[in-house]
Parts: C-alpha cells; structure tokens; sequence
C-alpha cells in the first residue's frame, strides 16, 4: 500500500479549520495591535519633540478670528474655539437640509422627466443627468463661485426684486423677518394646526378603512395649516413685520443676507446629488411591474389615485434606500466648502483652527467625529424607514 | 367575366404613422404635454445658440493676445498653457517620458486581457508598474524628476490609476473579511475600517494622511507629499471597493461554497477559482462605478496643494500676462472630465457584456 499520494490524516494543529481560524485571527489582532502601539508611541514621541501641547484644553480659549456666517452669536473678541466648533457644524447642518431639500425636488422632477412620454423632455432630462454627473464637484463649485457668481454686478448696480429682495456680488440680501409681542400665539396656532392635520389623517385613514369613502385631505390640510396662522396673524394685529435692506455707502445695511459662498454650494451640491436622485427615482417607478398599473387602471382608477395609492407606494420602497445614502454623500460633499472658505467644520476647524492652533490629532479626529455621527444618525434614519416600509403580510 | 387583380396595398393612413403622427404621439398628445415640449424647445433656443456662438463660432482659436475679440472663448490661452494643463511643471525636454508611459498603459489595458499564457500576463502586470514609475520619476541613467514637479492631467491619471490598482487587493481582502463568519475578531476589524472611512468625507482622510501621518512615523521615515495623498485615497478607495465586492459576495449561491468545498479545495483555492470570479463579473458595474468616482475624487488633492489639472486652472491664471482667463480654464477642464467618465462608464458596458456568460 502506497499511501503517500493521500493527504496526511494526521490531527495537528493546522489541519482543523477551528484552529487556523483561531490562530490566524490571533495573529492579525498581533499585528494590528503592534501597529497602533508603533503609532501611538512615535506620535508621543513626535509630539513631546515639536513641542506640541496635546488634550482638549484649547476648545476653551479666545479664537480671535472672525466667522462670515453664524447662527449663533459669535464675537471675534470673546467667543472660544467650541464656539467656533459650534458654528461649523451647525453650518455644515445649514448646507445639509437646504442642498438635501433642493437635491429632492430637482432630482423627483428629472427622474420622473426621464421617463415622460414626451420625447423631448425625456432626453432634456438624459442630457442634464450625462452632464452634470460626469463632471467632479469641486470643478461645479469652484465654477459657481469663481465665474457665476463673480460675474454678478457689485452692490450699487445690484439686481432688485420689489425693491426688497437684491441679488449682488456680495451675496443674495432679502427683508429680515421682525418679531413682536404677540406673535408667539402665531406659533402656537401653527403647531395646534399641525396637530390636528395629524389627527384629522389618522381619522381620515380610519373613515377609509371602515366605509371606502375618500377624504379629500391634501387640500383640507394645505386650508387649515395656512388659514390658522393667518387668521391668528390679523387678529392680533399684524405682530411681524421685515426690516428693509437698504443701499449705504458701498453695501446694504439690514436684511438677512447669504453669503455667494453658501449661495455656490448649495447650487452645486443639489444640482450634482439630483443627477444622483434622478437615476434613483427612475429606477425605483421602473420597478414596479406595469401589471401593477394596469391591474389598477381595470378596476376604473384614476391616473393620479394610481400614482398615489399603487404605484408610489411600491416605487419608494425601492427609492428610499439609495436616496437616503446621497443625502449622507452630499452631507460629506459639503466639506469642500473649505476651496471656497464657506465657514462649515471642515474650513473653520480642519483650516482656520489648525493653523492656529497647531494641535493635529485632535482637531481632524473631532472633525471627523462630527461626520461620524450624521452617518449614523442617517443610517439609523434608513433602517427606521427600511422598517416601516417593509411588505407587511396580513 | 370579371377578372380578380389585386389591388395595391394603400399606404397606412397618416393618422397611424410617419413623422406627423410620431410628433402627434410624442411631443403634441396632450395640452400639457404641448405646453412641456414648447418650454423645452425654448429652453433649447436660450441655451444651444449662445453656447455654440462662444464655444465656436465667436472663438478664437489662434493669433496672439491681443488680437483676442471679447465676444467668444479665448481658446489661444488653452493652447498657450496645454503643457501646463498636460504635464505641470515637468521639464519640457522629457515630456516623451509620460507620452510614453500612456502608450504602454493603452497597449497595457487593451492588449493584456487578450493574452492566452497566464505567466505573461502575471509578470506583465508586475513589470507595467515598475516600468511606469522609473520612466516618469527617473533614475537608472535617466534624469529624476521630483514629484513636487508632476502635475496637470498627468498627475491626475497617476492619482487615479494607483488608487484603483492598489486598492483593489486591500478592498478584496477586506470584502474577506467581513464575509467570515468563523473569524468575529477579524470581522470585526474589518467593519470597522470599512464603516469609519465611508462614514467621512474624503477631504477630512486626505487631511489626515497629510497632516497627522508624518506624525505616526519616526523621525528617519520622510514622507513625500504626494505618497501621502496616495495613501489616503488607495485606503479610501479599499473601503469603498471593499463593499462593492462584498454585494458580489453575497449574490454567489450558497451552492457554489458547497460545491468547492465538496471538491476538496481549500479555503483559498475555492476562492481564487470559483468564488471571486464571479462575485467580481457581479460587481463590474459598480466597480467601474466607484473608479468613475475616484477619478472626480481626485480633484481633491488640490486642497492639500498638489497641482492636478484643477489646480492649474488657478495656477495658470497666476501668470500676469494671462489674467482673467477661468471661464476658458474651467470650461477645458470640465471637457476633458466629462470626457473621461463618460468613455469609462461606455467601457463598462463594453466589457459587462463581453464577461456575460448567460447565454
């Protein structure tokens, strides 16, 4: 018998997967730990040499540099480096919900374009997505702001709407919203309006269920949430009134004004991710099976309660996913507002803050912290919404 | 007696076709839908004409600055700073150097997977790399070049073509990783480095390895600037392969694991053989998705201050006796991006068909 063609039978220690396993994942954990001790050791080493100071003790000292764009009051003088931490992420949050809500509408119509039966808009809408998608963002947002935007006329000559609203090189000024006694109870209406358009839905779906009958309410809702504030408005006597920009000297004076910076973001950043959007929406109505629609139509629906009530339904299902990650990817794009100096974290803490205080480590890792947790908060959005969309079994 | 002749068959009437009926049918069907092609047709009239009229017929293509007629593109500063745009600042005299490396690249990437023996191809791909380095940085008997003097088009290829190929055996190994099930602690790592780079944006990784690196390294370790850059964006790129391969992974049948274990191939063998050739024939769309975006990514090396042909748009303008030219600067570079990603997303159909085997 020549057993030497057959492998070896023996039980050492490699031949149960069990233990290469074990010992292959000791081993990697060996290696991996052995890095970060190598890291860690020479970056105190580094440090201890260059004279760096390390922990967080400068998030409490004076920044001392001034910021084109807080939503909190913040002082060149006296405000702190947490403040300054604050106000790049709020930022950062600003771009995020305006670019996320613009993004949405551009990119619902294109993709819904897309597959219209006109033939012209169907290849409009192809054209935009080919074009703009193709093109790096950075190259649309420096385009935005060094050409587009550059090329606007200076304050004296600005573009005026109404004599209220003015576009110039400066930025976009419009009136500033003035609030006085009283018009807290026109909040307070909103807000009791919205609760019971809440309810008025849940009563409504319930009628549906019991009887068949529709509700018409998008247009009842759409009444009663601006009918109750107005009402409220004029009863009280009209409490909030808009402060007017006005031309002095060489700029305007009042008004709320946005910065070209923020003004070149948002246009890129939404017309970029909505190229994105698009092919998302066309894909996800393209999934649902056309014997969907058709069996609809048989039963004598309409085309706009077929849209609403059978084929949206299954298209978001399908839309949702992939939506929600462009959103996180346009919240990471905003981050190169530091090309252009928009004051979000990245250009008010990887940037400004770095160079003066020279403390690396911490500053990228808190940087990178705070883009760590709209991820998860957005991923954690995603699963919640994957959920509820799920095909229930009844 | 009557005699039966056929008739000619009379032409369909033209309600049901021809090019009346296809404008009824797809441009006039409705009110709205005539309203939505008469705003498309005027958005076309208000955007078409005038950008054809600066792009073409109002350009200036040659002649000297100040022959320059305002109206139209001034392409003459494209042509004067095209070197810049190319190479940066790489000395003029070896500008054969990269030529030569893109030549071997085209030959490389159109002639390698057409190769029968599999000896050539490995030792080919081990070569093309070597060769491409020395001939663009120098040495053995060439002239160096620094790194700080590459830039333009060129460094923008460079960037994109290392981050794809380096990182497409880290982003396999990883997609391994996390696929394994009887390895928690292996796992584990894996889904974290994965998880942490998609869950930042590159710029704040880019900032990383060009400002904390250096500091992780002792002192004897010099890091170049640009080897910084790479690094960041080869690891970038891994997470995001890593994933793309992990979907191929797991739309394999659990059947295929069966049958290459009831072969009695090892772990790896099953892998290289049976597993990953098709999980990564699943991927290509998305790989070459993710390569598509890399290579946009790579405008962001400009923000660490590497000179990729973004960069030289700025840089160019710097010249004094060249100011005021960004409109034709962007514009030149928006082509040639556009240019770029489109051909690759075409190539991607060109190969996805050429791998399917669902006959």
């Amino acid at each position: 018998m020549n057993n030497s063609k057959l492998p070896p039978t023996s039980s050492g220690l490699f031949n149960s997967p069990q233990n290469r396993a074990i010992i292959f994942q000791v081993l990697s954990l060996v290696v991996v730990v052995l890095c970060i001790f190598y890291f860690v050791n020479n970056m105190f080493d580094n440090v201890a040499k260059r004279g760096i100071t390390t922990g967080f003790s400068f998030l409490g000292e004076t920044a001392g540099f001034g910021v084109s764009q807080a939503l909190i009051p913040y002082d060149d003088t006296s405000s702190t480096f947490l403040d300054v931490f604050i106000v790049g992420i709020l930022n950062t949050m600003l771009v995020g919900v305006i670019g996320i809500v613009l993004a949405s509408i551009i990119g619902l119509l294109v993709g819904v374009g897309r597959l219209s039966s006109n033939y012209l808009i169907a290849k409009l809408s192809l054209v935009y997505i080919e074009t703009f998608r193709n093109i790096p963002i950075l190259l649309q947002i420096l385009f935005w702001y060094n050409v587009v935007l550059a090329a606007l006329p200076s304050p004296r000559q600005s573009i005026s709407y109404f004599d209220s609203v003015f576009i110039n090189n400066r930025g976009f000024i419009m009136p500033d919203p003035i609030f006085e006694s009283g018009s807290s109870f026109i909040l307070v209406a909103f807000v009791l309006a919205c609760i019971s358009v809440v309810y008025l839905a849940k009563w409504a779906s319930k009628r549906h269920d019991l009887t068949g009958e529709e509700f018409p309410l998008i247009r009842v809702s759409l009444a009663i949430l601006v009918v109750a504030p107005l009402l409220v408005f004029f009863i009280t006597g009209q409490p909030i009134s808009a402060e007017y920009p006005a031309l002095k000297g060489f700029n305007f004076k009042g008004g709320i004004t946005i910065i070209p910076e923020l003004l070149a973001l948002i246009f890129a950043l939404s017309i970029y991710t909505a190229t994105y959007i698009a092919e998302a929406v066309r894909a996800g109505i393209e999934a649902v099976p056309p014997g969907q629609k058709e069996a609809a139509k048989s039963l004598g629906l309409k085309e706009h309660v077929i849209l609403r009530k059978v084929v949206l339904p299954q298209a978001l299902r399908v839309i949702i996913p992939p939506v929600i990650n462009q959103y996180l990817n346009l919240v990471k794009n905003s981050s190169l507002a530091t090309a252009i100096g928009y004051p979000e974290i990245v250009t008010l803490f990887s940037g400004t803050t770095l160079n003066q205080v020279g403390q690396a480590i911490e500053i990228i890792l808190m940087t990178m912290a705070v883009y760590l947790v709209f991820s998860i908060v957005i991923s954690v959005l995603l699963n919640w919404v994957n959920a509820r969309m799920e095909i229930k079994g009844r | 007696m009557a005699v039966y002749t056929m008739k000619e068959a009379k032409p369909a009437p033209s309600t049901s076709k021809g090019v009346v009926f296809w404008l009824r049918e797809n441009l006039f069907s409705n009110i709205s839908n005539t309203l939505l092609t008469l705003l498309g047709m005027y958005f076309i009239y208000t955007t078409i004409p005038p950008l054809l009229d600066w792009m073409i017929f109002d350009a200036t293509w040659s002649g000297t600055k100040e022959e320059v007629v305002k109206e139209g593109a001034r392409w003459i500063f494209i042509i004067e700073k095209f070197d810049q745009f190319m190479y940066g600042f790489y000395p003029e005299a070896l500008h054969w150097r990269p030529n030569l490396v893109a030549i071997i690249s085209i030959i490389f990437v159109f002639f390698i997977p057409r190769l029968s023996s599999i000896k050539i191809k490995f030792v080919s791909m081990l070569l093309y790399p070597v060769v491409c380095f020395i001939l663009i940085r120098g040495g053995l008997g060439l002239e160096v070049v620094g790194t700080e003097k590459w830039g333009g088009l060129m460094l923008t290829i460079l960037v994109a073509a290392v981050g794809i190929i380096a990182s497409f055996p880290i982003g396999i190994l990883l997609a391994l990783g996390r696929q394994s099930d009887n390895m928690p602690i292996v796992k584990t790592l894996c889904v974290g480095f994965i998880e942490f780079i998609r869950g930042v944006p590159l710029i704040t990784i880019l900032f990383m390895a060009s400002v904390v690196l250096p500091l992780f390294f002792s002192d004897g370790i010099e890091f170049d600037k640009l080897l910084r850059a790479l690094i960041g964006i080869t690891l970038f790129q891994a997470a995001y392969i890593a994933e793309v391969i992990r979907g191929g992974l797991q739309a394999i049948p659990k059947g295929q694991y069966e049958a290459s274990e009831s072969l009695g191939l090892s772990y790896w063998q099953g892998m290289i053989l049976i597993i990953l050739p098709q999980a990564l024939k699943i991927s290509i769309p998305n790989l070459v998705g993710s390569f598509i975006s890399l290579f946009k990514d790579t405008t962001l090396v400009l923000i660490i201050g590497l000179f990729d042909i973004l960069a030289m748009v700025t840089l160019t303008n710097s010249d004094t006796s060249w100011l005021g030219f960004e409109i034709e600067g962007y514009v030149f570079v928006t082509l040639i991006y556009w240019v770029f990603c489109f051909s690759m997303s075409q190539y991607s159909r060109v190969i996805e068909r050429r791998y399917n085997t669902d006959h």
